[in-house]
């Protein structure tokens, strides 16, 4: 009796001391996760205030004519469009008389604009002879100074916009002939040397067909493989060393494959340079042991009573896999190819050894065109000197964050929608 | 009399009472493992001969015997890890899925050997169909689980036939009336014993002419375990049942034969009702009595 309630009085005794232990433990994930929510949100902060300015674009209200005597009809591709809006603005400044004054003034508007003339002359040719109120893009030194970003109380010497085009733009702010609109150019133009053309169309068309080569090769590949060594391959010692070699494969730094695909895609089997195509297949060797992984632990957790309920009548093995364990195993085969996709998604090193490096103008039409991925864009952006550059990286980080994210939706979509409970 | 010869007489009657006592329940030495009893049949639907299973290094399951008779419900206890579900599953060569487990000797069903090198396992665990310990329908609906053995050997040639099939194998495992209103809800959203049910719907499903039970109620209470023992009963006027029990009043309740099995070896088979009145080995006495297992 007095042993019994001595040992109640210790373990009583010994309570205290026990939450405390539990109360510190659980203080401890707490701060952990405090800890990365705030860097997180530090992260983001930074990205969205640096990014968020790039989705607009300052742009200049114009009164183009469309001369006849500069647009010949039959040779419109040749035609001097950057005059026209030469034209226009010493209309309107007819104080700059001298060359370099006039070589000013035409600085203030960027080359997109004779582009976009040229665009509209091209698809529109009735529009020659007439006068048009259009708004046209201003070049990245314009726009940086109307966003903030340069200073404009600095000696002139410092400044890469002079008093004289200070006074010309203020002029244009007052005449409601300058002001900041969406920027459409950025989702519909590939990169350029230009930041105020610079758009991540070509990044994201490039993306989207490397991971959709990735996509559609390493699912079922890593699928069937995951199957066969779940389920039909012996236990011996070859597929012990498989199983070490894929785990091995998870583990490499990808630039390896980058340089394997160098060897192997390009010099050996000669496939295109910096296309798509090669991207995706070198995606593929990175993602493929994520997927088999992932693929056969989600095989494992299929419960052996459901194999065995489906033998026990009689299905053949082939029906137990496809009928029974290959749609309970599917949300996490699905979860883990997101998983892997999302890696390839950001990927950019195995990519630079491959040529998708390279500064593409053009947005890819297919799978062996020249391309870049959104992650390889950022690095060249990132790696630009120009002002109007930093906010472009930053905007872009932000739509790899947003498809990521819409990525990583799908992926919880699909597990639910799949997910068979028991 | 004197209480000298008082004494002997009592010791003569009570020496009487004690040899006619060991005569009724003399014996078989504990011993010995040869089956004791009457393993086989006259009319047999499966035969078993010298049936030896190991698990790697492991013997399992020592030199079996054994008659599966036409409409019996035979018993298989003994305690745990005896060897009984593993016998069991070398019935319908569930054992194949084992990795490391091998089988020796015969098992013959309708004279062929069902551990031949050329027979499919498909149609035999067709006919020899299974339901487990634990109940296992598949996540899905309660239809699609009684419907999927037929779908898969084309018993069905159309729908209203499949749908047929389905209603008549639940009707038989006396479930027909809980479910016919939900058939289309998933099957693991019934309760233990219904689950059960359904399995047994299941497997029957596929018109099996022996059905193997691995301890069928013993994740059931008591009244479902009464429902599905009323069943096996009732399936037994169609079918061979061998049902493996560690629930001894369940053997008795349901079987016609019963074999005992320890530790690998079949010691005894015999009439359900002689083995648990006046078993004929001492092992099986043993474990009725409860002095193990």
């Amino acid at each position: 009796m007095t042993s019994a309630s001595s040992a109640t009085e210790q373990v009583r005794r010994s309570l205290p001391k026990r939450y405390a232990k539990e109360r510190r433990f659980r203080l401890l994930g707490l701060c952990a996760i405090v800890l990365t929510l705030f860097f997180l949100f530090v992260l983001l902060t930074t990205i969205f205030l640096k990014g968020w300015t790039a989705f607009q674009q300052t742009h200049v209200r114009l009164d183009i004519h469309f001369d006849p005597a500069r647009l010949d009809v039959k040779n419109l591709n040749n035609a001097n469009y950057a005059a026209l809006v030469h034209d226009s603005l010493q209309q309107m400044f007819p104080e700059a008389k001298n060359r370099n004054e006039r070589l000013q003034l035409h600085r203030l508007m960027s080359n997109g604009a004779a582009f976009a003339l040229q665009r509209m002359v091209t698809s529109n040719p009735g529009i020659i002879g007439t006068t048009q109120s259009l708004w046209l893009p201003a070049d990245d030194e314009v726009d940086m100074l109307l966003k903030g970003h340069t200073p404009r109380d600095v000696p002139e010497s410092a400044r890469r916009l002079n008093d004289r085009q200070l006074g010309w733009i203020d002029t244009l702010l007052a005449n409601d002939r300058l002001e900041k609109q969406f920027n459409a150019a950025f989702f519909s133009n590939g990169d350029s040397r230009e930041p105020e053309l610079a758009g991540v169309r070509g990044a994201i068309t490039g993306s989207f067909f490397t991971l959709l080569v990735t996509l559609a090769l390493s699912f079922p590949i890593g699928v069937a493989a995951a199957v066969y060594l779940e389920e039909f391959a012996p236990k011996n010692t070859f597929t012990d060393i498989v199983e070490v070699n894929i785990n091995n494969l998870a583990a490499i730094p990808s630039i390896i494959f980058g340089l394997l695909g160098l060897a192997v895609f390009l010099n050996f089997f000669g496939l295109p340079r910096s296309s798509s195509v090669v991207g995706g297949l070198v995606l593929t060797l990175m993602t493929l042991p994520t997927i088999i992984i992932a693929s056969r632990a989600s095989l494992k957790a299929v419960p052996p009573s459901i194999r065995e309920a489906a033998l026990g009548i009689g299905a053949s093995k082939m029906q137990t896999i496809l009928h029974h364990v290959l749609p309970l195993a599917l949300p996490g085969m699905l979860t883990g190819t997101i998983i892997g996709m999302a890696q390839a998604l950001g990927e950019t090193a195995p990519l630079l050894m491959i040529g998708m490096v390279a500064f593409i103008v053009d947005v890819p039409q297919g799978l062996q065109d020249p391309a870049t991925v959104l992650p390889v864009q950022i690095y060249l952006w990132a790696d630009s000197p120009e002002r109007g550059f930093i906010e472009r990286t930053s905007a872009a980080i932000m739509i790899l964050l947003m498809v990521l994210l819409v990525m990583n939706a799908t992926a919880v979509y699909l597990r639910n929608r799949f997910e068979r409970r028991w | 009399m004197s209480t000298l010869e008082t004494t002997v007489s009592i010791y003569d009657d009570f020496a009487a009472v004690k040899a006619k006592t060991e005569s009724r329940s003399r014996k078989v030495d504990r011993d010995n493992r040869e089956t004791v009893g009457m393993p086989f049949v006259a009319n047999p639907r499966m035969t078993c001969r010298q049936v030896n299973v190991f698990y790697g290094e492991k013997h399992a399951i020592k030199n079996v015997s054994i008659d599966i008779g036409k409409n019996e419900v035979l018993a298989m206890i003994g305690p745990s890890g005896c060897g009984k579900s593993t016998f069991l599953r070398c019935l319908n060569r569930m054992n194949d899925t084992v990795a490391g487990c091998r089988v020796t000797g015969e098992i013959h069903l309708d004279n062929r050997n069902i551990y031949d090198g050329n027979i499919d396992v498909v149609p035999l665990r067709a006919q020899v169909g299974m339901v487990f310990q634990k109940p296992n329908p598949f996540p899905k609906s309660i239809y699609d689980n009684v419907a999927y053995g037929p779908k898969i050997h084309g018993l069905a040639s159309s729908r209203t036939e499949l749908a047929d099939i389905v209603e008549d194998s639940l009707k038989r495992a006396g479930l027909w009336n809980e479910v016919n209103d939900r058939l289309d809800k998933p099957g693991t959203g019934l309760s233990g014993g219904q689950q059960q049910r359904l399995c047994i719907a299941r497997a029957i499903a596929v018109r099996p002419e022996i059905i193997l039970m691995d301890e069928p109620c013993s994740a059931l209470d008591p009244i479902a375990t009464a429902t599905v023992e009323e069943l096996i009963s009732g399936l037994k006027e169609q079918y061979s049942i061998v049902i493996v029990t560690h629930n001894m009043q369940q053997a008795a309740r349901v079987s016609q034969r019963t074999a005992y099995f320890h530790l690998g070896d079949l010691v005894e088979v015999g009439q359900t009702d002689r083995i648990f009145t006046n078993p004929s080995h001492q092992l099986t006495e043993d474990y009725i009595t409860g002095r193990f297992g």
